[in-house]
């Protein structure tokens, strides 16, 4: 490849700063199972485009099963497998001509535990998606310096890093770490952000610039939480779906809507004992 | 308790407390009350004067019990039957005055602690004693420049120790590594990585074989390559050949390792480097490898530390010469235990003096792999090369500080 071509790779791979599109999720009819045993059973939610949609629930309802498959980490487990459909802008990314990394790229993942590459420092950390896929060009350019700085400055990260950004991602504390994730989340430009329970590990001030963080992301991005925090879930989502597992039945959402009408007008019985700390 | 009360926590009451119940908080900031002298450190486990008494008593007693025993009453000798007899006696002593101020548990667990304690000082002394023995047989050799720059090939084996070396051995030997790790250690790590990341359907058997290879005695890994490379196929005995025949025995020693080490890496770190949207290469090979490096250094390690020291597979494949030869592919190539060996079997003191000199060679030789091994794999993680550091820095006009840390 020539010098020209690869140039122009470079910035026609490269994520676009203006103008980043949110995109709806849509999951019809989702049922899940590992092996034999299943675990999900024909779940319908729309998450709506720029919105920030929690899921919530007990333990083993089957939440982060759910999110694990709107971005086709759930077929990863061996012996998993599922049905159903999951729209991203009326595109269904189990689609067989759509290869799963496609997917995954579009639509990005934060784990509970924070999970930064050991052997990257805190810059390389947040370019890893662009270097992963192949997108960042063997050259360091000062577009990449950008893109570092902004996906810090959304995830709320920058101030306290800008002075170590050569330093290793796994110096950081616990907080940090997860701010880290979120900014290599961010880095690639998703249209749509996975969280699995990402403040579960954290103190309440970490908790509270990571809310801050997806407050702000919102509107640019899709956001879906898992979280068994019940404030957390009213303080930062729009829409809320509640899912329970009976005892030794497949999880399914019992109630879904505006945060708001689950949390002072919930019609079922059960969510009201739930999003009242009754049990759970 | 964190100084971010929520409402909720406070109203959940101090009717629950187990301790006296307070209507304010105790004030015990130290950085505002006034200094005082600090409390003295507690001293917590290590030796007490009462171990290092029963220590002593149980020694003392059992050696002079031993003694009256051996070498007045019963009419046998030994110094192997003294020691073990003495040992037993100490084991036994040692519980009966232990029990004079511990319980049983605890009078177990001293026992028990004294007899890992020897056997950990047994292993240790047998290590230390090899080398001294050989360092001290091998010291009149090792004191002649000589020794490392010559060869054997032109001299009497009743040559003095002035006359002749092992500059052959040590370059068949470093040849002959350098082609074994360069084929055995790609595959290894290829084969470990298909083990623990691709999991293919062959995975078991796969595993099943590696670990078959790994008991393969090296004389028949010796006669594998013996019987194939050189009966079937004609070629010559070589260095090369030897490589071949080291592989046999350095391949499931890499993979077995390494695979061990690629699955001690966090699942959490592949899963997010897929969800970034990666393909499984890119996953191995940026996040995997380099996350699993210092293992992987390990077991290249264990692999070259089961086949420096093979003398059998070596000798049927590599031809006899005491002769200098550069070229690993052509005719026969001496190496360390190869001419270890071939001294060690000439009833002349010289030639016993070399062979020791040669081991004390192969042990420094090992030594000085290891220690660049860790070296070079040491490096730490995750930093910034000193160029992109630089870059970095004349950007956002500040340090990006080594010394933050």
């Amino acid at each position: 490849m020539s010098i020209d071509t690869l140039a122009t790779d470079q910035t026609t791979h490269l994520p676009v700063a203006s103008a980043p599109v949110p995109a709806a999720l849509v999951a019809e009819r989702v049922s899940a199972w590992f092996g034999d045993h299943q675990v999900l059973s024909e779940v319908d939610l729309v998450m709506a485009a720029g919105k920030v949609t929690a899921l919530i629930g007990p333990s083993g309802c089957g939440k982060s099963t759910f999110l694990r498959i709107l971005n086709r980490m759930h077929e990863l487990v061996p012996g998993a497998s599922l049905a159903g459909q999951v729209l991203l802008d009326g595109q269904d990314i189990y689609d067989p001509a759509l290869r799963p990394i496609e997917s995954r790229r579009r639509i990005g993942m934060v784990f509970q535990k924070a999970n930064p590459f050991p052997t990257m420092s805190i810059y390389d950390n947040v370019l890893s998606g662009l270097a992963l896929t192949g997108r960042k060009g063997r050259r360091a350019t000062s577009e990449h310096d950008e893109l570092v700085e902004r996906s810090l400055r959304r995830a709320g990260l920058w101030d306290e890093v800008k002075t170590r950004l050569g330093t290793p991602g796994a110096s950081l504390s616990g907080g940090q770490q997860q701010r880290l994730c979120i900014a290599r989340a961010l880095a690639v430009q998703p249209d749509v952000l996975l969280m699995d329970e990402p403040c579960s590990a954290l103190d309440p001030t970490s908790t509270r610039r990571v809310e801050e963080t997806i407050r702000e992301v919102a509107g640019e991005v899709t956001v879906v939480i898992v979280t068994h925090n019940m404030q957390q879930a009213h303080r930062v989502s729009d829409h809320c779906a509640f899912f329970l597992a009976a005892e030794g039945q497949p999880g399914h959402i019992v109630e879904q809507g505006p945060t708001e009408a689950i949390f002072e007008r919930p019609q079922d019985q059960r969510t009201n004992d739930y999003v009242n700390g009754r049990f759970g | 308790m964190s100084t971010t009360l929520t409402p909720e926590s406070q109203s959940s009451g101090p009717e629950e407390a187990d301790g006296p119940v307070l209507d304010r908080p105790i004030y015990t900031d130290v950085a505002r009350t006034p200094r005082r002298t600090p409390a003295p450190r507690v001293r917590t486990g290590g030796v007490t004067p009462e171990l290092v008494l029963h220590l002593v008593s149980a020694f003392a007693g059992s050696m002079a019990l031993t003694w009256l025993v051996y070498e007045r009453l019963v009419p046998v000798a030994g110094a192997m039957g003294f020691w073990l007899c003495w040992y037993v006696t100490f084991l036994v002593m040692l519980a009966a005055v232990s029990a004079t101020t511990l319980d049983r548990m605890s009078v177990i667990d001293r026992v028990v602690g004294a007899v890992v304690t020897t056997c950990g000082l047994l292993l240790v002394g047998a290590l230390v004693g090899i080398v001294v023995f050989t360092a001290l047989r091998g010291k009149d050799a090792l004191g002649h420049w000589n020794f490392y720059h010559q060869t054997t090939a032109f001299i009497g084996p009743d040559a003095s120790l002035d006359q002749g070396g092992i500059y052959a051995a040590m370059i068949g030997t470093l040849e002959q590594v350098a082609i074994s790790v360069a084929v055995s250690v790609p595959l290894g790590i290829a084969t470990a990585v298909y083990l623990s990341e691709v999991r293919g359907k062959l995975a078991r058997l796969v595993r099943s074989v590696v670990e078959a290879m790994s008991a393969v005695p090296t004389i028949v890994a010796g006669l594998f390559i013996y019987s194939m490379l050189i009966l079937k196929f004609g070629q010559e005995r070589s260095g090369f050949a030897a490589s071949l025949a080291l592989c046999v025995s350095m391949i499931p020693v890499v993979t077995t390792t390494a695979e061990v080490v690629l699955r001690l890496v966090p699942g959490g770190l592949r899963e997010a480097s897929l969800a970034l949207g990666t393909t499984q290469w890119q996953t191995v090979r940026r996040v995997v490898l380099p996350t699993a490096r210092p293992g992987l250094i390990t077991a290249v390690l264990l692999g070259v530390a089961r086949v420096i020291g093979e003398t059998s597979p070596v000798l049927l494949v590599a031809g006899s010469t005491s002769e200098l030869n550069y070229d690993p592919m052509h005719g026969p190539q001496l190496s360390l235990p190869l001419f270890v060996f071939n001294q060690m079997r000439l009833p002349l003191d010289e030639a016993i003096q070399r062979a020791f000199g040669a081991a004390v060679v192969l042990l420094v030789l090992v030594v000085f792999f290891f220690a660049m091994a860790r070296i070079l794999g040491g490096r730490p993680p995750g930093r910034l090369s000193r160029r992109q550091q630089r870059r970095l820095s004349g950007r956002f006009a500040a340090p990006t500080a080594e010394g933050t840390l």
